[in-house]
Order: C-alpha cells, then structure tokens, then sequence
C-alpha cells in the first residue's frame, strides 16, 4: 500500500501527523525514559540537598518493591478494584443507556442529566458526602441495611469493607461516562433490525441479545479497557476517603507510587512502581484487543 | 447594531477592569513577604499581623494532614514562601536539605525560653527557627464520668488508668480512652513514658525491640484488645467533640489547641465537665514529646531580612500573649507565662507540668517517616496482623530500610 504514495503524499502525511508525534515525544515517551533511567537510581531526599548523594543502583528497587509485602497488598488491592469495578461500570452504564434509549420511559432528558451528573460532581465534595452515607453509625447506607433487619456494616473502618465501598464510590462517580459511549452505540442500531425482530416474535430479551448486544459489542469492548486502567489508575477516591486505610487495605497501585514518590520523596522508587503500573496497563489494555485478533483470525 | 456596539464595549472595559486588577494583584504578591502557617494558627494570624502592623504580609493556610508534604514539595518546585511556621520535629529534615536560614544572634538569646524546645531547634550547634509556641500532650477527660466511677482526676499510672476506664466502661460509657488509630503521636507518647528510646546506634537502626519500647506497645495493644478504646482511625469520626459530649469516650490525649476547640465547640452545659491531666505512666505521670511550631526562613527567600523582622515582632511577649488569647496556644517564652497567669489555670497548668517532663525525640531527617512506619505496624498489629514482639521486630526491619541511605552517608563521612 505505501508503495502507491507518492513523495508528495507522504510528506503531507509527516507534516499532519508531526505535530501530534512531536508532542507524544516530548510528553509521553519522553518522561517515560526518564522514568525509567529514575527507577535504577536511590534519588531521594538527600540527592534533592546535593546530588553527590545520588546513587546508580541498577535493579535494586526492583528488588526492594518485590520484596515489600506492602507492594503486593496494594497489587492485590488494584486488581480487587479491578475485578469488582469493571463488570459493574460496565453493566450499570449498559443499563443506564438502555433505559434513557428506550423510547417507552418518559422523563428522559431528564434521566441522563441524573445519570451523568455525578461524572462532571466535583469528586471531593462528593466523596465527603459518601463518607457520611457510609458512616457506620449515622450513615444513611447502614439506616437502610437497618430497615432491612441486617447488621450494620463499618463500611470505611473494616479492611474487608473498605474496598467495596469505595468500588461503590467509584461505579457511581463513573457509570455516566461510559453510559454516553453505550448510549452513541445504541442510537446507531438500525431501528429496522428491531423492528423486523420484533414482527418476527422476537421478546425483549431475545432482541437484546441478538440485535442489540452484537451492534453494540465494539463500544462495549471500549468502555471495558477504557474502565480497566482507569481503575488500575484509582488514586483520588481512596485518597480523599480512607487515606489508604483502614491498615493499609485501599492502598492501590498508584497510591503507593504517590506515598513513595510525593510524600517521601524517595522518587527512585517511586518511579520504579509507575514502570511497574505502566507495565500492568499495557499489558490489561493489549491483552483483550490481542485476544480479540487471534479470536478473529481463526474463526473464518 | 447598537446593542452589539455597546456589548463590544462593555465587554472590553471588562477586560481591561480585569487586567488592570491582576496586574495590582501580581504588584501586591510580589513585594510583600509570603508566610505559610498550618492549622488554628493559619486562622487567626491575619488579624494578628494586621494589629501588630503587619497586615501586608501574606498569609497562606495549610492543613497539619499536608503541611510536611506541602513543604518538602515547596522546597522541590523552589516555591516555598519567605518564612513559614513549621513543627518542631521537621526542623531536622529542612536543615538537611539546606532549605533553611540560621537564626540571627539577636533572636537567638535563651534564657527565657524552655530547654527542651530550644534543644530540639538546635542542629549542629546552630539554631536553625525561632520557637513561637510550645506544646506537648496531656489528656482531655470527662469528670463527670471519671467522678461516676469513683475518681476524682485520672490516675497517673498505667495499672490504676486502665482500670479506672474499665469502670467507667462498665458504667455504661462505650470507650475508655480515644486513640485513633492514624495518630502516632499516642503510641509515641506511651513509648516516651515507658523509656523508650526508638532509635539506636547514632539514629542509624531501629531499636523497636528493646524491653521499654515492648512495654509500651504492649500496654498500647491491651487497651484495645479489651475493648477499653474503639478500633477506628481519625477519618472515621466525623466530630470528636460531639462524640466527646456524647461521652462515646472518656479521655483523649490532645495538645493545647483543643482548649480552644473545646470551649468553642463543646455545649455550654458541657464546660463544667471537662479538663486536663497529665499523662499517665508506668508507675506514676508519664512523659511526652516537646512539640510545637517555631517559625523558619527560608534560605533561597529574597526577603529574608525582612522576613526575620516579621518573626522578630511575631515572637515578642505581647504577640505571643495575644496568640494564646486568640487559640490557647502556650508562649514559648516564660515571662509570657507569669504575665498571663498561666500557671494558675487549672485547664492549662497540666501542659506547663507535662512539659517539665518532655523527653526529647531523636533528631534524625527520616523521622516523620519513622514514626508514620511505627504507627501503621502497630495499627495492623491492634487488628491482629502481629503479636507485641512480631510488631517491635516488623518495626524494627522497616525503620532499618528507610534509614539504610543514612547509614551509608555517616559511614561515607558526611553528617546529616
């Protein structure tokens, strides 16, 4: 195919795409080798004072991370986020862009400024006030649970509960964003498709499942990989909620690059865990679209 | 067209309103001295410097939560301000990294001042800030509770202090004692009554697992094992005074700002049933650490002289006196103290005691970090990740790596 550009051609297409490389260059590939060559150093707060201090020392932060209990917790704690985070963004947003979609609800301008009003609230003053509804003793969450005739439950102060609250936090602060891509995909279903379904005595489900679901299959694959490393991201909401605890049980990925980097200063280290998180996203992102191809490429 | 016309012009005489406020705005930031100051004191030093005829000097509030933080990135980003008030036990790290100017001979003179502290601000033979305001922690409790069970103060040793919460607890009160579980400062505090030393071999390795460190933590571990302080960390507890009122809890270790806190927030039927006492103790009052705040200038600042002047007039009895008006913060000059009868208040001559018997905590850059390690070990050791001695060991294994760099420096000959 290049073999048909002529060279006129191919310098128009250096000139439109330069710009764009240039600055994926000097903002993206460059701090990352930056990064990189960072990790294999000790710099810390004594370099910061005189850079005499500073010390090449290969893999050793590897090593260290590897070895410190606290990097498999937060690894342990990302993936949770990851497992519990994406299957509900996605099913919520899915269910939330059908319901605006359907042409039988009323209300539904209505509906998607409620569905997507938390995405655009500011994520602070939100997280303030989900820490009151999940207040164990004066929350509205536990008055419920209570209504309910079950125990309350110390939703920010049990390890066990912290993550599934904020997960909670999490899927309520995002579903609205990925409701918008589902609901750009429902809308370019062919209504004939639908109807012909229909007058075949397809039922709501059946139609579904195989007109709407395949249609919109592609979108769902976006907002899958787009929700994985936005949750692989997830720093803000425990930050502002739980300060990683209780015990260090929210502690994410990325929490751990900010203690060690940010408030420490030990930005060897903390570098040697963003080339860690930078690997694991590659890998989550790459993963299912490679998956997808190999899949392609044998079934015909 | 008119209407266009005359949008066009509003518009513009906007901009230029505009333009013209910044650049009177930018004309003020730039040649008046910056000062960042943390918490209660970030309120009321406005109206401070406006009475002593500062009013120009800027004043930026940060939280106690962010404030080391915020500094130790100020000082990367070369954003720091011309002087700051800073807390005692930083004052190490900042002189490591160079971030800060000497004291000037003037400011430094001692006699009036309390040893400890002026101790804890020498690094190097040098002082390094100029103390504004002492404190140190000592417990808040409820009488009414205490008097309940049979007390009239708390008792001062470890043994008769547990048991005395034990009763009150079974009187009905939900908690003994309130320790929140992200504040190292009670475990350190135990620690200090106990002797214990945290640190050994000049600052360069844990010493965790000695016997008075043990002690402690033990003690530390048996309040919650027998449900005599509740298992939850500070952000957690949306309002300690109205849990205090409410009497979820009879005594909380606080530093001198509570008094404030506590006359302000606390029901007026409430001011009758509370006050202080000193900490308790092994076999009798405990100790506590000399905190407080000092004020530093920074050296890379380019009103320095100027900046110094400012702390010269905000450290001066009358200013010292008028901040402990306006927050109940204690002077860190003692002519300021028999000026405002201190001694004699009943709420706040436990403090100057308590302070008789500060011990000192080691001096050492990483000690912020330290101590955050301590606090998070004992914290999954209350929730049952540790037995006593697993903790004192894990502390010690986390405390050798962070001072690992600083081993490696004293032996290569540089002292930090």
């Amino acid at each position: 195919m290049s073999g048909a550009l002529t060279r006129a051609e191919r310098r128009a297409g250096w000139l439109f795409s330069g710009p764009a490389l240039l600055a994926i260059a000097l903002f993206f590939v460059l701090p990352t080798l930056a990064s990189l060559a960072l990790s294999l150093t000790d710099f810390d707060i004594y370099a910061l004072a005189d850079i005499g201090n500073l010390r090449f020392v290969g893999l050793a932060n590897y090593a260290a991370l590897v070895a410190d209990p606290l990097f498999w917790t937060a690894l342990r704690n990302t993936l949770w986020f990851v497992v519990l985070g994406v299957p509900l963004v996605v099913a919520v947003s899915l269910f939330a862009a059908i319901l605006v979609n359907e042409r039988a609800v009323a209300w539904r301008p209505v509906w998607r400024v409620a569905f997507f009003a938390p995405y655009v609230a500011t994520l602070v003053a939100a997280a303030v006030v989900w820490k009151y509804l999940l207040h164990t003793r004066y929350g509205l969450v536990n008055y419920a649970l209570g209504g309910l005739g079950l125990p309350p439950v110390d939703w920010l102060g049990d390890p066990r509960w912290a993550i599934p609250a904020i997960t909670l936090f999490v899927v309520w602060k995002s579903f609205g964003y990925a409701m918008l891509i589902f609901l750009a995909a429902l809308q370019t279903v062919p209504r004939e498709l639908d109807d012909a379904a229909r007058i075949d005595g397809a039922g709501w489900w059946s139609r579904l499942r195989h007109v709407t679901l395949p249609a919109i299959a592609p979108a769902a694959w976006l907002v899958a990989i787009l929700t994985v490393i936005a949750m692989f991201q997830l720093f803000a909401e425990p930050y502002v909620m739980t300060e990683g605890g209780p015990a260090q049980s929210t502690v994410t990925v990325l929490y751990l690059m900010f203690e060690e980097g940010f408030q420490w200063w030990n930005l060897g280290l903390g570098a040697a865990v963003a080339v860690v998180l930078f690997g694991c996203i590659l890998a989550a992102a790459l993963l299912p679209a490679l998956t997808l191809r190999l899949f392609r490429v044998r079934r015909p | 067209m008119r209407g266009g016309l005359s949008r066009r012009k509003v518009l513009a005489a906007g901009l230029a309103g505009s333009a013209a406020l910044a650049l009177g705005g930018c004309a003020r930031t730039h040649d008046a001295p910056t000062l960042w100051a943390i918490g209660n004191e970030a309120i009321v030093l406005p109206a401070l410097l406006e009475r002593l005829g500062l009013g120009r000097v800027e004043v930026q509030a940060l939280p106690w939560s962010g404030a080391h933080q915020k500094l130790l990135t100020g000082y990367v980003g070369k954003a720091l301000p011309d002087l700051a008030q800073v807390g005692n036990s930083w004052i190490a790290e900042l002189t490591t990294l160079g971030a800060l100017d000497p004291v000037p001979a003037d400011l430094a003179s001692g006699p009036d001042q309390f040893d400890a502290v002026l101790a804890s601000n020498r690094i190097g033979g040098r002082l390094m800030a100029a103390p504004w305001y002492v404190d140190t922690r000592v417990q808040f409790y409820r009488t009414d509770l205490f008097a309940r069970a049979g007390y009239d103060t708390p008792p001062l040793d470890w043994q008769g202090w547990k048991a005395a919460l034990a009763r009150i607890c079974r009187q009905g009160t939900d908690y003994g004692v309130l320790l929140p579980l992200d504040e190292f400062e009670h475990l350190q505090t135990f620690a200090l009554s106990s002797g214990a030393r945290f640190l050994r071999e000049n600052g360069t390795r844990g010493a965790f697992s000695a016997p008075a460190f043990v002690e402690a933590l033990g003690f530390y571990k048996s309040l919650f094992d027998e449900r005599l302080a509740p298992i939850v960390t500070g952000a957690q507890i949306a309002n300690r005074w109205a849990e205090f009122a409410r009497g979820w809890f009879a005594t909380y270790p606080s530093g001198p700002w509570m008094i404030g806190e506590m006359r302000d927030r606390l029901p007026a039927a409430m001011q009758d049933a509370w006050a202080t006492a000193l900490n308790p103790g092994p076999d009798g009052a405990g100790a506590a650490a000399p905190g407080g705040s000092s004020f530093v200038v920074f050296a890379e600042g380019r009103r320095k002289r100027e900046a110094w002047d400012v702390v010269r007039r905000l450290i001066a009895p009358e200013a010292q006196l008028a901040l402990h008006r306006a927050t109940g913060d204690l002077p860190a000059l003692r002519p300021v103290w028999d000026a405002a009868d201190l001694a004699q208040d009943p709420i706040v001559a436990p403090f100057a005691r308590q302070l008789e018997l500060a011990r000192p905590l080691p001096k050492v850059p990483e000690w912020e970090r330290v101590v955050s390690e301590m606090q998070i070990v004992a914290d999954l050791m209350v929730r049952g990740e540790f037995t006593v001695r697993a903790a004192a060991a894990e502390m010690d294994r986390r405390v050798d790596e962070i001072l690992a760099k600083r081993r490696w420096m004293l032996e290569r000959g540089d002292t930090a």
